[in-house]
């Protein structure tokens, strides 16, 4: 993307004034990018384009370094802007950084979908993507945007993969034909008593104890019944996992042999060679990722790298990396073989397939249930 | 010295020899400590979201919740236990090296503080390869025949004590050490030409003015458990979760500020009773005595 002197020196004083700029180092660029106004010479723009960093924080792990490999290095190598990395093991996590650094020290996050979406709204954090700045944009699914838009009308962030969270079991333990047999009900098997695990997040558990009681996740009638259900799968579990990491060590050495999971993280134990199976049983909770830009980071950097992230040979690249289907509309763009088998992948574009949480009713009771589900994980 | 005789720059002297502690003290706890005193009183509104107006509130929701009571009431609990099994560990271990005749007497020493040298939390997450269902532990009584399935000792409160003993074991034996090495070997001896048997002499003797020390170590290590969050974290179940884990849960998983700064002040406040009640009685130079080495 080529730049004009005004429009660097827009972007300088824009980054100054949302704080992602120091007072020397914005002088510093001022005056160099001025200058090119009357002395234009071949090594400025090198020099200015490498003043360019952008922030980016994920879930680490294979996930991430699949971005950082397929995407991060190749942008990189593309256009000398480097980025730096962070992560956390838990989206509350990155969101009390956020809360607590000056606007713009952190600048993109890969989020865990239109929940969170709202908190980083609630919380005064999202930005307004110039959307003309990521032209690959179209080739993201529609049904994924309009979520998204249903919260704010401009978007502060940008689709890009999604997955499931299903039931992940031991095939030595647990025959394959048992866990279709029973499917979620597997989390609350006695028989399995202090080998079942679970991820330790209010949403999960709620969403797999409501579908257990026979209630819709997205319109619970009894949520007493579900406070039950959830104490129920406590008193069997053996370790809630933080983290993908946790998650693959704790079904990798066999300390748990059934657990809720996510569908990448499952996939990458079976690459492995793991003997784990995985299924999505009916309601199966599933959820999409996005890339989200902050308030006070350099919008038009941030832009460029979502765009190069979003380009198909990249977001391909990057989804069998990380084993999550990406954004992509397969109508609209040819995904490989290996993305078509990955577990959750929609063929559709329509996302019909797959239930998502309701952004409105999550959030209008997010509050009140992590309270609680805080209370009853630790034995309240 | 008549402070009248003292001349200006005599007197700002030890104030200026004192500021850098005294700012840094300022900045790094007593300002953290009152921006956590005002946000314990602001309302929380939503996830993330509090708003500035005065409510006493989350102070009542802490005096009337027997929730946060129960888990200060456990961490007391764990944290007692903690420092007394570190007593009798730490004790003997102490005594050996300080009576120790061995040469070399400084190798002892520098064993105690090569832990150190590895960062805590990767010692911390080592105890899973030893305690889990396919750690060193169960895998060899397994292979031994002694056991015909793995031992539940991960994710426990005995394997919470057990991460919490191995990271607080050398401040006791440091703080046991110091206080025995300063026992005047002229008084055992006085004591054993008296007629006291060797154990007569350890319990009249050495006992009695190595307490001093024994009490600063199961300070420290009270004081350091209770406000413990990682051990908990790793080797614990949810359910063996400590006060420190009700904070983080509370600031990071609700984002619950002012009520993870109540909760924060009343660790604060509790730890500092103790710490309190133990210069009343002790005085606390015995622990910085020891922490000293």
């Amino acid at each position: 993307m080529k730049l004009t002197t005004t429009k660097r020196l827009e972007r300088l004083t824009e980054r100054y004034m949302n704080g992602g700029l120091d007072r020397r180092a914005f002088l510093g660029l001022a005056a160099a990018a001025g200058a090119t106004a009357g002395l234009s010479m071949r090594w400025m723009p090198q020099a200015l384009a490498a003043a360019t960093e952008v922030r980016f924080d994920g879930w680490g792990g294979v996930v991430q370094e699949a971005i950082d490999k397929y995407a991060f290095q190749p942008y990189t190598a593309k256009t000398g802007n480097k980025v730096t990395q962070g992560t956390f093991g838990d989206e509350s996590e990155i969101i009390t950084k956020v809360k607590t650094a000056t606007p713009g020290e952190f600048q993109i996050i890969h989020s865990s979908g239109v929940e969170y979406y709202k908190r980083y709204v609630d919380g005064g954090f999202n930005s307004e993507i110039n959307e003309a700045n990521i032209p690959n944009m179209k080739f993201v699914m529609q049904s994924m945007i309009d979520p998204f838009l249903k919260i704010t009308p401009k978007l502060s962030a940008v689709p890009y993969d999604y997955g499931t969270t299903g039931i992940a079991y031991n095939t030595t333990v647990i025959s394959e034909a048992e866990a279709k047999e029973k499917g979620a009900a597997l989390l609350f098997d006695p028989k399995y008593k202090g080998k079942i695990g679970g991820y330790g997040d209010m949403t999960t558990r709620v969403w797999y104890a409501a579908l257990a009681t026979g209630q819709n996740p997205n319109d619970i009638k009894d949520i007493d019944a579900v406070w039950a259900k959830v104490r129920e799968n406590r008193d069997l579990v053996k370790k809630y996992w933080s983290s993908g990491a946790e998650l693959m060590d704790l079904l990798a050495k066999g300390e748990i042999v059934v657990t809720d999971a996510w569908s990448g993280r499952v996939a990458a134990l079976q690459q492995q060679g793991s003997p784990i199976g995985y299924l999505d049983p009916a309601g199966s909770y599933a959820w999409m990722e996005d890339m989200l830009i902050l308030k006070g980071s350099p919008m038009a950097e941030c832009e460029e790298l979502v765009n190069f992230m979003l380009d198909p040979a990249t977001a391909i690249a990057v989804a069998e990396g990380q084993n999550y289907p990406p954004s992509l509309d397969p109508n609209k763009v040819k995904l490989t073989e290996k993305i078509a088998k990955l577990p959750a992948f929609d063929p559709t574009g329509t996302m019909a397939s797959l239930t998502f949480a309701d952004p409105n009713y999550w959030a209008s009771n997010l509050d009140a249930w992590t309270k609680q589900w805080d209370r009853i994980s630790k034995g309240g | 010295m008549n402070a009248s005789i003292l001349s200006a720059a005599d007197r700002r002297r030890p104030w200026l020899l004192l500021a850098p502690s005294l700012i840094t003290l300022f900045v790094l706890m007593i300002l953290p400590i009152g921006i956590m005193t005002i946000f314990s009183f602001y309302e929380f509104v939503t996830a993330g979201v509090e708003k500035e107006v005065f409510t006493t509130q989350n102070w009542r929701d802490f005096l009337t919740d027997p929730f946060y009571h129960m888990f200060l009431w456990k961490t007391i609990r764990v944290s007692a236990i903690t420092a007394i099994l570190c007593a009798l560990l730490g004790y003997p271990a102490a005594y050996c090296i300080a009576m120790t005749t061995y040469r070399h007497k400084w190798v002892l020493l520098l064993l105690l503080i090569v832990p150190f040298w590895i960062s805590f939390t990767i010692r911390t997450f080592s105890w899973i390869h030893i305690l889990g269902e396919q750690g060193a532990i169960n895998v060899t009584l397994l292979k031994l025949g002694l056991i015909s399935e793995p031992l539940p000792m991960l994710y426990t409160e005995g394997a919470v004590i057990m991460g919490m003993i191995h990271f607080l074991l050398p401040y006791m034996i440091l703080n046991v050490y110091v206080a025995i090495e300063g026992i005047d070997r002229n008084l055992i001896s006085a004591a054993r030409t008296l007629g006291c048997t060797a154990g007569q002499a350890f319990y009249e003797v050495v006992l009695p003015l190595s307490l001093p020390g024994l009490m600063a170590g199961l300070l420290l290590c009270f004081v350091l458990a209770a406000g413990s969050y990682v051990t908990p974290q790793i080797l614990g179940s949810t359910r063996d979760a400590l006060f420190g884990n009700i904070i983080f849960d509370t600031i990071m998983g609700e984002l619950n500020w002012p009520m993870g700064s109540t909760l924060s002040l009343v660790l604060l406040i509790l730890l500092g009773a103790v710490a309190a009640v133990y210069s009343r009685y002790m005085g606390l130079s015995r622990v910085f005595k020891g922490l000293g080495g």
